[in-house]
């Protein structure tokens, strides 16, 4: 097969696009995980309902307007799971909170499908979006470059907000020995609410945002969690920039493998996960997590 | 008077006087209750014998979207031929089942049949839990009305004597849409790409496309194969871009579909798109923005045929949504049960086989009624095409075409020859 050098280049810009895709889809994955120590197979879920908050509420109060209000309304709706369900297993057995989110994902997805149907919903890139960035052959859609500022945005507000700001301390600090903090007289509980209320709200903004690509259907989540549960181990436990940079590697790895050798570029994430693990158990750039061992 | 006398001779006979009568007229009556209790229930029409049907479709999955009109389609079969007072006497039971993917869908096929007892077997979509299926079904020689499934191998080398296809095969397809590339022509001498879904059909599709190619005097520039799970499309979009062919092929199903030509829109790809099989259901998700190229489809709410009308404002006022070619597969298979039922006084598929390979002809909904053929047992009728339509409405953002063969044509002339797809029912 010929390899131009143009063509490939071009591949591998469109690999690190896409990672900011797979990015989105981990981040919020990743908060959780890291920080708040809880196995989220739920995430997907949230994932959906952000998707089909933005298709109910843009009907009504228009695109931006839904934009903005999607990820909060899914926040909040995380919160009220928090603080009546999955605070009870933080002290207990990972297995158990693993299994109830295991639960709470097929809740959602099967009521999303009672709800509105398994056909997907018509939800299209909004007008002032549409359009594309056209150089020889490399063509990049604008409402994707939207995105790739959006990502950005999320991760550079969310590493600010983990070291910068008092609450980002606080968490930092309850992940290392969570009795030292109580015993300062913080009250942890709602620092974990928190937490658990912006992982959500990440993955509802991923739904949000990819709704008009990959389409709103209630397996839409089940779609990319296994993904994202992907990049956040190949990135590792507890760290911020390992996600970031496990984003951009399963993105290009994946382009690449979609243009070489397409039957196998969903199963290229495998492969990756399964030589980084072989390699370095703990992820490119994990942090032993002191709750697990 | 002749009665008297045998009841007086019976009498001084056996001396039980006037008794002798009322022992005849009870011996009489039990013989009589005794009869009637051995009648055949059709007769009697006990309603505690319903006719089952084991309904089979993914209702998860990629596939998911189309399953859920089959089970509409379906279920109003079932309605209209209960209210109707049902066949022979007996009400039909519905009892439908997610089929998942292959492994499951044989392993539930096999509970319907040891456990719900069934007596017909109607649905799935996938090609391959169609095959997992048909085989449950041959082996405990039950009919199965397939009204999804596309490969052409299921029609062929996979056949079953106790399989009916309602549904078009991949050549049927391929020639419906090819007829109309070629008027249009963008078949000879032209360079395609194609991107295959990596599963049964999606192969079968492909060969069946590249035989079309061949046979007409165009090229497949290349073949790439897609998992089904892939939702993402814009490494594949920028090697269109960069190879620039004339046409782009989709053998893609269901979500895929619909996500691929969303994203091709996305990317605005100048470069025509066609493909070999489409559902309603792709085009709605796809929406007004998301919906191009040229397409095969065997049916449409847009279809203009009486039958076709009625059906459709039927459809949608029971669901609410207009009538896909899914969920007209799924009622049309149980509604030719009925027929052959009642026209075969028998569920036995012994009695009914022969009866549909005889050509009796069915109202399928379209202008021309359909048949089956006898040596492969596929259903045929009239197809079409659909493209883009400008202005639309959320479910007509498309415009169907005229019937597909035309009316001087055979209908035929879209399906495999024989020897094009051997089918031996005996092996």
């Amino acid at each position: 097969m010929d390899i131009n050098i143009t063509f490939l280049f071009e591949q591998v810009v469109n690999g690190v696009l896409l990672g900011f895709y797979y990015l989105l889809i981990a981040l919020g994955l990743s908060i959780i995980f890291s920080l708040g120590g809880v196995v989220n197979l739920a995430h997907g879920a949230f994932y959906a309902l952000g998707a089909y908050a933005m298709v109910v509420l843009s009907k009504y109060i228009g695109y931006i307007p839904a934009f903005v209000i999607s990820p909060i309304v899914v926040a909040f709706i995380g919160i009220l799971i928090e603080r009546l369900m999955i605070r009870r297993f933080y002290q207990k057995d990972p297995a158990l909170g693993l299994l109830f989110t295991f639960g709470l994902a097929m809740v959602i997805e099967q009521g999303l499908r009672m709800i509105f149907g398994a056909s997907p919903k018509q939800f299209a890139i909004p007008e002032f979006a549409q359009g594309q960035l056209i150089s020889g052959d490399f063509v990049y859609p604008y409402y994707r470059f939207g995105m790739l500022g959006i990502a950005v945005l999320a991760v550079v507000l969310t590493w600010l907000l983990m070291n910068k700001t008092a609450f980002g301390k606080i968490v930092k600090a309850g992940v290392v020995d969570a009795e030292m903090v109580r015993a300062q007289g913080i009250s942890l509980t709602p620092i974990m609410t928190a937490v658990f209320a912006l992982g959500v709200a990440l993955a509802a903004l991923a739904g949000v945002l990819l709704a008009p690509i990959t389409g709103v259907h209630p397996s839409m989540g089940a779609e990319i969690l296994t993904a994202a549960f992907v990049v956040v181990v190949i990135g590792g436990l507890g760290s911020f920039w390992g996600v970031v940079i496990a984003a951009l590697l399963v993105g290009v790895i994946r382009g690449l493998t979609a243009y070489f050798f397409p039957p196998a570029s969903e199963a290229s994430l495998y492969v990756v996960m399964l030589i980084i693990l072989l390699l370095r158990p703990r992820g490119l750039m994990g942090e032993r997590v002191e709750r697990f061992e | 008077m002749k009665q008297k006398e045998n009841m007086s001779a019976q009498a001084l006979e056996v001396g039980a006087g006037v008794t002798s009568e009322k022992r005849r007229q009870v011996i009489t009556g039990t013989i009589a209750s005794g009869l009637a209790m051995a009648m055949p229930s059709l007769v009697l029409g006990q309603a505690n014998n319903p006719i089952k049907i084991g309904h089979l479709t993914p209702r998860t999955g990629f596939l998911g979207p189309m399953g859920e009109y089959a089970v509409m389609g379906a279920t109003l079969a079932v309605e209209e031929i209960n209210a109707a007072g049902g066949v022979n006497g007996r009400k039909f039971e519905l009892i439908s089942e997610d089929s998942v993917n292959p492994q499951t869908a044989s392993t539930k096929a096999q509970r319907m049949v040891e456990r719900d007892k069934v007596n017909f077997f109607v649905g799935e979509i996938s090609s391959a839990s169609g095959l997992a299926i048909a085989q449950v079904a041959t082996r405990a020689k039950t009919l199965f009305f397939q009204t999804g499934c596309n490969s052409d191998a299921l029609r062929g080398k996979d056949c079953s004597r106790y399989m009916f296809h309602m549904e078009a095969n991949n050549t049927m397809y391929v020639r419906t849409v090819g007829r109309e590339l070629m008027r249009k022509k963008m078949v000879k001498g032209k360079r395609w790409m194609a991107f295959t879904a990596d599963y049964a059909f999606g192969h079968d599709l492909f060969e069946k496309t590249k035989k079309f190619m061949d046979e007409n005097g165009g090229i497949f520039v290349s073949n790439d194969l897609i998992p089904t799970d892939a939702m993402e499309f814009s490494p594949m979009l920028l090697k269109i871009r960069q190879q620039k062919p004339d046409l782009v092929m989709s053998n893609l199903a269901g979500n895929s579909t619909t996500n691929f030509m969303k994203q091709y829109n996305e990317f605005k790809i100048p470069i025509p798109l066609a493909g070999a099989d489409l559902n309603a259901v792709s085009i709605w998700g796809a929406g007004e923005a998301g919906f191009s190229g040229t397409w095969p489809i065997i049916w449409t709410h847009q279809v203009k045929a009486p039958s076709a009308q009625k059906f459709t404002d039927t459809f949608m006022k029971r669901f609410g949504v207009p009538a896909d070619n899914q969920g007209v597969a799924d009622y049309l298979a149980i509604k030719i049960i009925a027929k052959a039922m009642q026209a075969t006084n028998s569920d036995d598929a012994e009695k009914i086989i022969p009866y549909l390979e005889s050509g009796v002809k069915f109202d399928v909904l379209r202008s021309r009624e359909g048949y089956f053929r006898p040596w492969d047992h596929q259903l045929l009728f009239e197809m079409y095409t659909v493209q883009p339509a400008k202005g639309a409405t959320k479910w007509d953002n498309f415009v169907t075409s005229a019937p597909i063969p035309g009316p001087n044509e055979s209908l035929e002339v879209l399906a495999p020859s024989q020897m094009e797809n051997a089918c031996n029912f005996s092996s």
